[in-house]
């Protein structure tokens, strides 16, 4: 209870944590014979219905294959999925309906230590997610092999910003159904716009720019494709710190919002 | 030893105040009770004990811990059971135990040793492998109480352990509850059930808008706002009945409920005698006051929501 009740107040965080992300792992092993499947397929989907069949008339983008370009971005899209519905209706699920997070904050197990859970449960998702259409993708030779174990990580790296956001808008929706909103105008925009099925340099270079401000799977795309590629280059660097700046500054906001719904 | 030491505790949310300054003490091993109607407060007040919701003001000591500044370990040296049904439905019964358990950083195998223990204390041993929604309110509670049990609490807290059950789950809950006072675990306990609190509570106050309106034993409640008995009168014709009361009411007060009017006095049996000769009531009937009629009598009868 220490602390004032600003958004941007330091969470209170110990290895508790961990014993929330465990409830979600123990649930999700149950499971896993289903849920591995959609990621498996979609991307199979994908590259068939764009890579080949669209890719057939656009040949080459920027020296390298259609399905080459957007292999990439199938990783990046099912990380920003499997973190953000875990984040969305999964935990809004735990909280709402199933009271589940009242139950938890009654044990030594702080409100702060539960959202940092659910986030790492959303992360791991898209680690695991993720790195099932790696595979996918690297049974097409569509990835440089030399930099998978990069990519593997990076995976739940990317999951935390996207749990993150998906968390802040469980912290405010008045109800599963207004999840519409977000994904209608901010997901299925970056699915679309974040240089995944074609270059961001055909862009206006004012439209590139604030891309690059407000659209985080823009970076997250840009990484996956250098090293997919086997190409990283050095800018990569500045869309990493994006990357981990936005994640904690999220975090932090997914953190009270969260805690100003719950505790009162 | 004193389990709980609040002191002039205070909740509000917002501009409503839930509690309204409230000052009390629990011995060890006491079953504690919190009577009042709907919104009376209890819950906030519990939810404080708990160290979920902040404290406006005041002080709360818990097992001689400050709840504001250790909220963790309040938490880790209690049990509490909820009001609501948050159990667990992705886990099976056994499961609920374990994954709580690991809340509280209980050993793997401890854990196991203390869930079959609860199950079996609970009769939910058949049960262990049912998913959660499965089984029947009943055993929903019972297995409440068991997740409650699971860190070995010194301080118990049961919100409403037995609303919405039939009689049969709620006199095996009773029966539950003894058995842990007689180890004793000290309990607080909500309820609006007056049975309950009679049966269970060694102390308890009565709640209404936040604010204490009585503390004490239950019996001794009952003596000092009621009485023994309780004259009620069912008479045919009522304002006529009411009338003929209010002209010759000495040594007495009465209620009306409904087309019932409760008399209470003092001496209940010697007004007897005078209310059928001299006033002419008829359908009289002399029962044992009991903690209802002193709930009623301090919270009065409209309804609440």
């Amino acid at each position: 209870m220490k602390g004032s009740n600003g958004i941007f107040r330091l969470p209170v965080l110990s290895s508790l944590c961990w014993t929330v992300w465990q409830r979600d792992m123990d649930v999700y092993k149950k499971t896993f014979k289903v849920n591995f499947v959609p990621p498996l397929l979609e991307p199979i989907l994908y590259l068939v219905a764009l890579g080949f069949g669209l890719g057939f008339f656009v040949k080459e983008i920027e020296g390298i294959s259609y399905t080459r370009f957007i292999a990439p971005a199938l990783f990046s899209i099912t990380t920003m999925y499997a973190a953000f519905f875990e984040c969305t209706y999964a935990s809004f699920v735990r909280m709402y309906y199933q009271k589940a997070f009242d139950a938890i904050i009654a044990t030594p197990v702080n409100i702060d230590e539960v959202v940092a859970g659910e986030l790492l449960s959303g992360a791991t998702k898209a680690f695991i997610n993720g790195g099932i259409v790696l595979g996918v993708i690297a049974a097409f030779g569509l990835v440089d092999l030399r930099y998978v174990m990069v990519l593997l990580p990076f995976g739940f790296f990317a999951g935390i910003l996207f749990a993150a956001l998906g968390m802040i808008c469980t912290a405010i929706v008045p109800s599963i159904d207004s999840f519409n909103y977000p994904i209608f105008l901010f997901i299925t925009p970056m699915f679309l716009f974040s240089g995944t099925f074609f270059p961001m340099s055909i862009l206006p270079e004012p439209v590139v720019v604030l891309a690059y401000a407000v659209l985080p799977l823009t970076h997250v795309v840009k990484i996956a494709r250098g090293l997919t590629l086997g190409a990283p280059e050095t800018s990569l660097v500045l869309s990493f710190l994006w990357i981990t700046v936005v994640s904690v500054i999220t975090s932090i906001l997914a953190i009270n919002l969260m805690r100003r719904r719950l505790i009162q | 030893m004193s389990v709980v030491v609040a002191q002039h505790l205070v909740k509000k949310y917002g501009e409503f105040t839930a509690v309204d300054d409230i000052s009390l003490e629990v011995q060890k091993g006491e079953c504690f009770g919190f009577l009042g109607p709907n919104g009376a407060g209890k819950t906030s007040t519990m939810k404080m004990m708990y160290a979920v919701s902040p404290i406006t003001a005041g002080q709360l000591f818990i097992l001689g811990l400050d709840v504001k500044a250790h909220p963790r370990e309040v938490k880790r040296r209690l049990g509490v059971a909820p009001q609501e049904y948050n159990l667990d439905p992705d886990f099976s019964v056994l499961e609920n135990l374990l994954v709580y358990a690991r809340y509280f950083r209980i050993p793997r195998s401890d854990a196991r040793a203390r869930a079959f223990q609860l199950l079996d204390f609970f009769h939910l041993m058949e049960k262990k492998d049912s998913v959660v929604e499965h089984i029947s309110g009943g055993m929903k509670k019972r297995l409440i109480l068991a997740r409650a049990l699971i860190n070995e609490p010194e301080l118990l807290i049961l919100d409403e352990p037995t609303t919405g059950l039939d009689p049969q789950a709620r006199h095996l809950i009773w029966e539950k509850i003894n058995e842990l006072k007689s180890r004793g675990i000290t309990v607080l306990l909500t309820t609006h059930y007056m049975d309950e609190a009679e049966r269970l509570c060694d102390r308890l106050v009565i709640l209404d808008q936040g604010k204490i309106l009585a503390e004490g034993e239950p019996k001794k409640l009952v003596q000092e706002f009621i009485g023994d008995e309780v004259v009620e009168v069912v008479p045919s014709d009522l304002e006529s009945a009411l009338t003929a009361l209010k002209v010759d009411s000495e040594g007495m007060r009465f209620q009306v409920n409904g087309k019932r009017i409760e008399i209470l006095s003092k001496n209940p049996r010697e007004i007897v005698p005078r209310l059928m000769n001299q006033l002419k009531l008829e359908n009289l009937s002399l029962r044992r006051a009991t903690l209802e009629d002193v709930f009623l009598h301090l919270t009065g009868r409209e309804l609440r929501e």
